[in-house]
């Protein structure tokens, strides 16, 4: 027990008060709240209807996710990952065993390498398609956009449950591969599921981004600056939409993602339009690496043979892999004492440094463009508060 | 012009909305319980152990080696080991457990237990209605209620069961005594005789 | 871009001593430990000079004491001759904090740095400049360091707890934290979880239960 104690905060603050002397209004908004896409609070000050101050609260899902992973082995923290942004657990997955990868040394096949980005890139289609339609749903659209958007989706999600058995906790990676290898008719399943879907996204857009009410609403509201966004470590879809090239695909190259030919789409103003434009335009972008990645799918074997599931112990050292998921850099940071279990076990959830600069968006605003500014975040609680 | 870009999201609704009465890709709603959508057949829910033959004590492949309680990550199994012996699937004397508890409630369904089990002993259940009103007595499942047959497991994933069928044979074949060894030929058969299936 | 250039670089720019970490495992992602005084500097050379503008990762490390033995050479009297002995000296290594900071550059190079700044001790000195000035970023993940590992951050413009409850005391992500005794009945208790229920049990002086 640390015998140490940290010197007492305030925890109640004064009353503020707004220039005109008239007392403002505190608003605690959440945790319980339909548009906080979880258990999120924030403490919000209003003065009539215009947002003074915001205070992000988080820790409701707290589950000390990083302290599990310490006390167990490094495959036992796999299932585990599958829950931090639950709407996207391949790409937790990858994320993991990129990171245990890089500080083990193992080779990933070539086969378990395409499996890797078909499956990653499914994933970022149906979570930016689930976010549009939220971000729909947040704005007052209620139902139909989001309904579209989970039909198409669970297209997506059938696929992952053929493939790894589980639709949403699919725990399909392992180190050095993957877990097992596509059952007959999933490829020409995952084809036309490819094949279909731009239909559904011209049509999501023709009811969506010419739409005047949804224009008045969106343009201009909740602006990043591109130097803000750098500065506060901002990344995925949001940073894109305020016009900085960076992506990970690229930057990085991890995996086969050097073979691929795609575009990153890049945003001007940085507002809640811009940020739903970039996903729907990252998503055309997506189905270009799927066409590729399905046609060129090697044979052969899908799992590195040296590696085991059981008795893992990688040398002592430490490693930090990260992969642009689809709300942005997933990091995993790990470091080893050469024993089973990892001696650190660190998540760097894009969820979370995404909200940084959730304030300085909302200052100004009314309280209404507060849902939406965070509903364009993209947020999943699971892994903000870890 | 104001009014045009809602307009054509109206025209996309009702494409939507009238579509539905002729189009099945349009249509995807079930109409839960009455009928359900086709099984995928390599979906899971929660484990079970898997026994040959017709007797489920006597055809258990479990060994009670305690892998999966050592690897499950919620730490949702407990084994308590046989003081005796029994023949397993290839008809190796072994262990058996004599108790084997998987609590259900705490399971993720990560399907580890089913990786790590050398014995291809444990499984995944598909079965998914599984409402209970006490936790303990119904949620915690033990060995009896936990032991579906070879059968039962061809039936929900008939091809990953025919690969650990030809498996066991192949282990069979190869654990097979010589013609010289009488003494253990006999365990042989009893153990072979019930997993014939 | 190797970082002994670098080191050199901020060496001679800020007359500061650094000191590289190595990492013995295959990913070969060597580190700089920076003395607390210079960090701001550093970091401040790191993100204008340097281009490392974007801090992605900032991570605490707990490192309580531990034994370490190893051997020495030490002379001895031998039946009277002095000789060389191998002899195994057991010592206590120093215990601190450690934060790490992953840096990389949005807009110039792929690159990354690992910064690494430690306290003085667990208990009492664990203050540590913070770098949210110079990397927004930080903010959060400070907060969070501090709230999981007790590190102090001087200059942090909002030091609060993040995760856990304002009213909460200990540091829950150190290593000899212990965890409160919220016993519940496990029917499958094993291994840690039968330990703490025997503990349980223990405690409330009705002994030990088996399983």
């Amino acid at each position: 027990m640390s015998t140490f104690s940290a010197p007492a905060m305030e925890l109640t603050p004064k009353p503020s008060y707004a220039a005109d002397g008239a007392q403002l209004l505190e608003v605690s908004m959440g945790p319980q709240h339909p548009s906080t896409h979880g258990v999120f609070r924030m403490d919000v000050a209003l003065d009539g209807e215009t947002v003074v101050k915001l205070k992000p609260i988080f820790g409701y899902l707290h589950r000390n996710h990083e302290k599990l992973g310490e006390d167990q082995s490094y495959i036992a923290s796999m299932p585990y990952t599958d829950r931090l942004d639950y709407f996207c657990s391949m790409t937790n997955n990858w994320a993991y065993a990129l990171a245990v990868e890089k500080l083990a040394g193992i080779v990933v096949p070539e086969r378990a390498e395409y499996l890797r980005v078909i499956t990653a890139e499914l994933t970022r289609l149906q979570n930016h398609t689930s976010l549009v339609g939220f971000l729909m749903q947040d704005m007052g659209a209620s139902g139909t956009p989001l309904m579209y958007a989970f039909r198409e989706r669970e297209k997506i999600l059938d696929l992952f449950e053929s493939l790894s058995g589980a639709r949403m906790m699919c725990n399909y990676m392992r180190f050095g591969g993957c877990r097992v290898d596509l059952p007959k008719g999933w490829q020409q399943q995952a084809q036309s599921v490819v094949d279909a879907y731009p239909k559904f996204l011209d049509e999501f857009e023709a009811l969506l981004t010419s739409n005047e009410i949804l224009m008045a609403r969106t343009q201009g509201v909740g602006a990043l600056s591109s130097e803000l966004a750098i500065a506060a470590g901002i990344t995925g879809p949001m940073l894109r939409a305020s016009g900085v090239n960076y992506d990970l695909r690229k930057v990085d190259a991890y995996g086969i993602y050097d073979r691929f030919q795609f575009r990153v789409p890049l945003g001007d103003h940085g507002d809640v339009y811009d940020r739903c434009m970039v996903r729907l335009l990252e998503m055309r972008e997506s189905l270009e690496i799927l066409k590729q990645a399905l046609r060129d799918l090697p044979e052969g074997p899908i799992q590195d043979p040296k590696t085991k599931v059981r008795n893992f112990k990688p040398k002592p050292g430490e490693a930090y892999g990260r992969i642009e998921a689809p709300k942005g850099e997933l990091g995993f940071y790990l470091i080893s004492d050469g024993s089973a279990n990892p001696y650190r076990f660190r998540v760097r959830p894009p969820s979370l440094i995404n909200l940084t600069i959730l304030e300085d968006l909302c200052l100004g605003r009314n309280i209404a463009d507060v849902v939406i500014i965070l509903g364009s975040v993209d947020i999943v609680m699971g892994e903000v508060d870890r | 012009m104001l009014g045009v870009g809602v307009l054509k999201g109206l025209v996309e609704t009702a494409r939507n909305f009238f579509g539905s009465y002729v189009s099945e890709e349009r249509l995807t709603t079930l109409q839960y319980p009455e009928e359900t959508s086709p099984r995928i057949e390599a979906s899971r829910s929660f484990p079970f152990l898997v026994y040959d033959g017709s007797d489920w004590q006597q055809g258990m492949r479990c060994v009670s080696c305690q892998i999966c309680e050592k690897e499950c990550p919620p730490k949702c199994i407990f084994i308590e080991k046989s003081p005796d012996k029994k023949p397993d699937a290839v008809g190796k004397m072994q262990f058996y457990p004599a108790k084997f508890d998987i609590d259900i409630s705490v399971c993720m369904s990560c399907q580890i237990c089913v990786e790590v089990c050398p014995f291809d002993a444990i499984k995944m259940d598909v079965d998914y209605n599984l409402s209970a009103t006490n936790r303990f007595s119904d949620l915690l499942l033990d060995k009896e209620r936990l032991s579906k047959s070879n059968e039962y497991y061809h039936e929900i994933h008939p091809t990953e069961a025919a690969s650990v069928d030809a498996d066991l044979a192949a282990a069979r074949e190869k654990a097979a005594p010589k013609p010289a060894a009488p003494a253990t030929a006999a365990v042989q058969t009893a153990g072979t005789g019930g997993a014939a299936s | 871009m190797s970082l002994e250039s670098l080191k050199e670089r901020l060496e001679a720019k800020t007359g500061c001593k650094l000191e590289i970490v190595e990492n013995p495992s295959v990913s070969a992602q060597h580190s700089l430990l920076v003395q607390a005084k210079d960090a701001v500097a550093v970091a401040t050379l790191l993100r204008d000079d340097e281009g490392y503008n974007y801090c992605s990762n900032v991570t605490g490390v707990d490192r309580p004491a531990r034994e370490v033995s190893e051997k020495v050479k030490v002379m001895k009297l031998v039946e009277g001759v002095e000789t060389e002995v191998e002899e195994t000296q057991k010592r206590m290594t120093a215990a601190y904090l450690e934060v790490v900071y992953h840096l990389f550059s949005m807009t110039k190079h792929k690159y990354m740095v690992v910064l690494r700044m430690r306290t003085l001790d667990r208990e009492a000195r664990v203050h540590l400049p913070s770098l949210t000035p110079v990397w927004r970023s930080a903010e959060f993940q400070e907060r969070e360091v501090y709230d999981l590992y007790g590190v102090l951050f001087n200059g942090h413009p909002d030091l609060r707890r993040i995760l856990m409850w304002d009213e909460f005391e200990d540091f829950p992500m150190r290593r000899d934290y212990v965890e409160p005794d919220d016993y519940e009945y496990e029917p499958t208790a094993h291994d840690a979880v039968l330990r703490k229920t025997n503990a349980h049990w223990a405690e409330a002086g009705e002994g030990e239960v088996g399983q």
